[in-house]
């Protein structure tokens, strides 16, 4: 729909029309997916009057909600696009309400009319149950053909308001995103409420209190276009020569250094992530270049949270915290490529709070982190309460996952004859690893998921240990709830059988509870590794086969006597492969 | 010295097991005898000077083509390059083929002087679950033929570790082997190669999957029952009586040059690596444009592992002056400290400046040599 929009109002020419003109990273292109929010500005003429629009285009997956919420903080108004053929999502009504705590003018599009299996007339009475809007109020379209693109603009101009503010006050300014640019530094994105700013003014941070000059500000059209002066309502750019990302805060107000405004507009709370994992350099020597990789990174993404952590097996790295497993599989696949950093990641786990007998609470971020047995009374650990959108058929099947999930059932609420929504409690630790897989199973992908946090419960979690040879991989230690541990082990030992290639001596995978033993595994050793024919024609390929499992072998890291290839550490996600 | 090599790609059926480029057609035998011939021509150069010493005919069944096109092959080589006088000639057959008439027309019209025999085994049972052509009595009787008819360098093809080939039907293939006194054995252990029908139907569980242990415990009983009957093992998979160990797959063995004609054929000049297109059509369509399917210029790291990978499986072995003296000292340094553990462990044996497989470190040969390997 955004590729739409960008066309009809001429904002992106035909020739440089792709399709998901704003998702420009290849993850995103790859995946059909949106992950970082895009703003552009556009240009519309209404009635010979030309209207300035800037657009946030906003990532859908709850992992990535912090970003919407970001975006919402700088916006007058919210489209709110939703398929026709699907129906309301839980994720819309999450980011729904954000948009409305936010006071926005919410403008309701029916998309992908242009499909045969639209279902109009249901799906607006959704989201007239949902909104409260008269049911002509909703815009039919198609992010497809560009069928009422034009009354979705027209709409905007109706009835998103202009914005507030006043030029002549002093500059206040919100910082909404940054991105690092290899040659010109951090770039700061930014919407103004109060004031201009112009070319060459001296500026401040408010919460960082840190002063720049503004050496180039413009607004953000496809390609980044330089101004001289921007002014209240504008969305625009800033670059001041930042070098470093701890300069910049997302959520920061942005104010001249001699006029300084009487306060800073109220940013965001900083996200907090819910997912922790080790990540480390394959190659122990690259331990700096990925403290130099994840810094340019968080800049981009905000929500993402590291620390220095070390580990007997792996050396040297961090623990990093995300918003969800999809968001940690993103960043490891963004290190990659964006930065040609290959690392190995750590069983993920969420954060526990651990209280003592002393009473005092620690939060634990790694298995390894726990204070020793006897100092501790209990840990608890995080709760969501989440929103479950599903036809009714598949209600059954999902109530026995939530439940084999600890999960307890809160609510049951029938949208329509066929739609329900089920509100459940349930530990966070549950669902970060294989919940969303198996829900989109079982509904044959019919539902959808939200959440947000609720709190903290007390539970009863031990640290399961995996054992190679003998020797305990702290890298694969988990903290996971007694009733599952048995199970859990078997599972993870049988496909690390499966992971780890058979080397010179047997292995022996344990699955341990303290001192006690309660899954095993063999790896059985190599005992033959010889090609029988070897003649002319043979030669290069043979060659080259051994030259790649030698590469394979250095990617490996040696635990004891045994080599673990990167992928192992990650299987816990690889369960059910 | 050169050796050069001509695959002759025509096979009657596909054996489940083979991965080598080959066709069932014969539509193309005469554009393809045509189109061999012109090959030898256009390539005369890319040997250098190099006199002849080996032709070699493998395939695929070089032995479905008759003894006149063979001859005729071999006359545009003798009219292009200079070939030793005491050349090795080896042809590579299948039993099915070669009958007395066959064997005996090629004795005396032809100067093919060394002869292969792709037996694979005594047992009708293991035959079939290779998806051979012929049967036990067929690979016998070719055998007592090519004796008859006066080849005496002669070699055969065993193949164990078939499912179906117990250890008592192993030992009775090699007492075969030496009451017919054959002074040459090549012995594979069979592997499953991907994309053959092998593998798929193993892995479709129709055929029953390869045994390790069984495969090392008839490769040991080689090893020690050649030994006893004083062969010498002087590659990974071939065994020698004196003087006739192979001299056209020694010079792969020890980094010679060779130049290979026919569809999918390598060739080699000690700096370079190409080969030829593996599309009979392709092929016999093809000019000096577009014969190449691929070439490899090689580094130096990569000449390296390939020394280090072909030297080790002979029974000359790697010779650590050589490596000093070719490569240099990074490459002697990098070599004594990976050999080492290797020489701990029982697997490696080192005479002077000389490294070899000992029996143990056979079976464990890609491991080495990739440990050993060189990587920038
Ligand atoms: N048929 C049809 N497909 C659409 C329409 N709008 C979007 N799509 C497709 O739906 C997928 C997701 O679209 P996108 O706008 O990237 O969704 P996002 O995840 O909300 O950013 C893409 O494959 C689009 O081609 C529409 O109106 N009609
Ligand atoms: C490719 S054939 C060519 C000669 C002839 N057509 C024949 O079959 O004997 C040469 C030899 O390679 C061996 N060979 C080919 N593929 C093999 C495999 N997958 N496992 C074991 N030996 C194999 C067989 O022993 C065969 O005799
Ligand atoms: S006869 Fe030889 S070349 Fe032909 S398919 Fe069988 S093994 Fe392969
Ligand atoms: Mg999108």
């Amino acid at each position: 729909m955004a590729d739409r929009l960008l066309e009809y109002t001429g904002t992106v020419s035909e020739r440089d029309l792709q399709a998901q003109v704003l998702d420009d990273m290849d993850i995103e292109r790859e995946r059909g997916i949106t992950i970082k929010s895009h703003a552009i500005q556009m240009d519309y003429v209404h009635n010979d009057e030309k209207f300035v629009l800037n657009l946030i285009d906003t990532p859908g997956h709850v992992d990535f909600s912090y970003e919407v919420s970001r975006s919402i903080a700088a916006c007058e108004g919210a489209l709110l696009i939703v398929d026709a053929t699907q129906g309301i999502q839980a994720q819309t009504i999450s980011n729904l309400y954000l948009a409305i705590e936010n006071d926005l003018e919410i403008i309701p599009v029916l998309n992908k009319m242009d499909l045969d299996n639209a279902m109009p007339d249901e799906v607006k009475d959704q989201i007239v149950d949902l909104i409260g809007c008269d049911y002509e109020d909703i815009i039919e379209a198609s992010g497809k053909t560009g069928y009422g693109v034009d009354v979705i603009l027209d709409s905007i101009i109706h009835k998103v308001p202009y914005p507030k503010g006043d030029t002549n006050e002093p500059l206040q300014a919100l910082i909404f995103d940054s991105v690092f640019n290899s040659f010109r530094g951090i770039i700061a994105y930014f919407r103004i409420f109060n004031g201009e700013i112009k070319k060459g003014d001296k500026v401040k941070f408010v919460n960082t209190e840190r002063e720049y000059e503004a050496n180039e500000i413009g607004v953000l059209r496809l390609d980044q276009e330089s101004r001289d002066i921007l002014r209240t309502g504008d969305v625009g750019y800033i670059i001041s020569g930042i070098k470093t990302s701890k300069e910049v805060k997302v959520g920061d107000t942005i104010t001249h250094l001699n006029n300084p405004c009487i306060s800073a507009i109220s940013g965001f709370e900083d996200v907090k992530p819910m997912v922790f994992a080790g990540i480390y350099p394959t190659d122990p020597d690259d331990y700096e270049e990925l403290r130099a990789s994840i810094e340019k990174l968080q800049l981009n993404d905000a929500s993402l949270t590291y620390e220095p952590e070390s580990s007997m097996a792996l050396g040297f790295g961090f623990r990093c915290g995300f918003l969800g497993l999809l968001h940690m599989e993103i960043i490891q696949e963004r290190l990659d490529r964006e930065f040609n950093m290959n690392v190995i990641t750590t069983m993920p786990n969420v954060s526990y709070n651990v209280v003592t007998n002393k009473n005092e609470i620690i939060e634990v971020h790694n298995p390894s982190g726990l204070p020793e047995h006897k100092y501790i009374d209990h840990i608890e650990e995080p709760y969501i309460k989440s929103q479950i959108i599903t036809q009714s058929d598949f209600i059954g099947p999902i109530i026995k996952l939530c439940l084999d999930k600890r999960g307890e059932l809160k609510n049951q609420v029938y949208l329509s004859t066929s739609r329900v929504e089920l509100t459940v409690d349930m530990p966070l630790g549950e669902i970060v690893f294989d919940f969303y897989d198996k829900l989109k199973s079982i509904s044959k992908g019919y539902a959808s998921f939200d959440y947000h946090i609720s709190g903290y419960k007390p539970a009863k979690l031990i640290k399961l240990d995996i054992l190679l040879n003998g020797e305990s991989v702290d890298a694969l230690s988990t903290l996971i709830h007694f009733d599952n541990a048995y199970d859990f082990g078997k599972r993870i030992c049988s496909k690390l059988k499966e992971l780890i290639p058979r080397q010179q001596y047997d292995i022996a995978i344990q699955a341990a509870i303290g001192a006690k033993i309660i899954a095993r595994e063999t790896i059985k050793a190599v005992r033959k590794d010889v090609t029988a024919k070897c003649y002319g024609g043979d030669i290069t390929r043979k060659r080259k086969l051994l030259e790649k499992q030698k590469k394979g072998k250095k990617r490996m890291r040696q635990v004891g006597n045994v080599e673990v290839p990167q992928q192992a550490f990650l299987v816990v996600l690889k369960l059910n492969d | 010295m050169a050796g050069i090599y001509l695959h002759i790609p025509f096979c009657k059926q596909k054996c489940h097991y083979c991965n080598f480029y080959t066709t069932g057609s014969l539509k193309y035998r005469d554009d393809f005898v045509k189109a061999i011939k012109l090959e030898i021509q256009s390539r005369k150069d890319y040997l250098g000077s190099n006199k002849i010493t080996t032709i070699y005919f493998g395939g695929g069944t070089p032995s479905m083509l008759s003894v006149e096109e063979l001859n005729e092959i071999l006359e545009t080589i003798y009219g292009v390059y200079d070939v030793e006088p005491n050349s090795e000639i080896t042809l590579e057959s299948n039993p099915d083929d070669i009958d007395f008439e066959y064997l005996a027309d090629l004795k005396k019209h032809s100067p093919i002087n060394r002869l292969s025999i792709g037996i694979q085994s005594f047992f009708d049972d293991d035959l079939k679950y290779l998806h051979r052509v012929h049967d036990s009595k067929r690979a016998k009787k070719c055998i007592e033929n090519t004796l008859k008819v006066g080849f005496e360098n002669l070699t055969i093809d065993l193949i164990y570790g078939i499912p179906t080939l117990t250890n008592d039907k192993w030992t009775e293939n090699l007492k075969l082997f030496f009451d017919y006194n054959i002074p040459h054995l090549s012995s594979y252990s069979l592997t499953v190669e991907p994309k053959t029908a092998l593998d798929v139907l193993i892995r479709k569980q129709r055929f029953a999957n390869i045994d390790e242990k069984q495969s090392i415990k008839h490769f040991n009983t080689l090893i020690e029952q050649t030994d006893k009957n004083s062969y010498v093992n002087y590659e990974i998979s071939n065994f020698a009586k004196k003087g006739f160990y192979s001299k056209h797959n020694s010079i792969y063995w020890l980094g010679g040059h060779y130049i290979g004609f026919g569809p999918s054929a390598h060739s080699y000049n000690g700096l370079s690596r190409q080969w030829n297109v593996m599309n009979m059509k392709k092929y016999c369509n093809s000019d000096s444009s577009n014969l190449i399917k691929e070439k490899e210029v090689l580094s130096e790291s990569q000449m390296y592992n390939e020394y280090i990978l072909t030297s080790l499986r002979t029974s000359w072995g790697c010779d650590l002056e050589h490596i000093y003296n070719v490569f240099g000292d990074g490459y002697s340094e990098h070599f004594h400290k990976t050999i080492i553990p290797f020489i701990e462990s029982g697997k490696i044996l080192k005479r002077g400046s000389v490294y070899t497989l000992t029996n143990a470190g056979k079976l464990f040969a890609d491991g080495i040599a990739s440990t050993l390997f060189f990587d920038i």
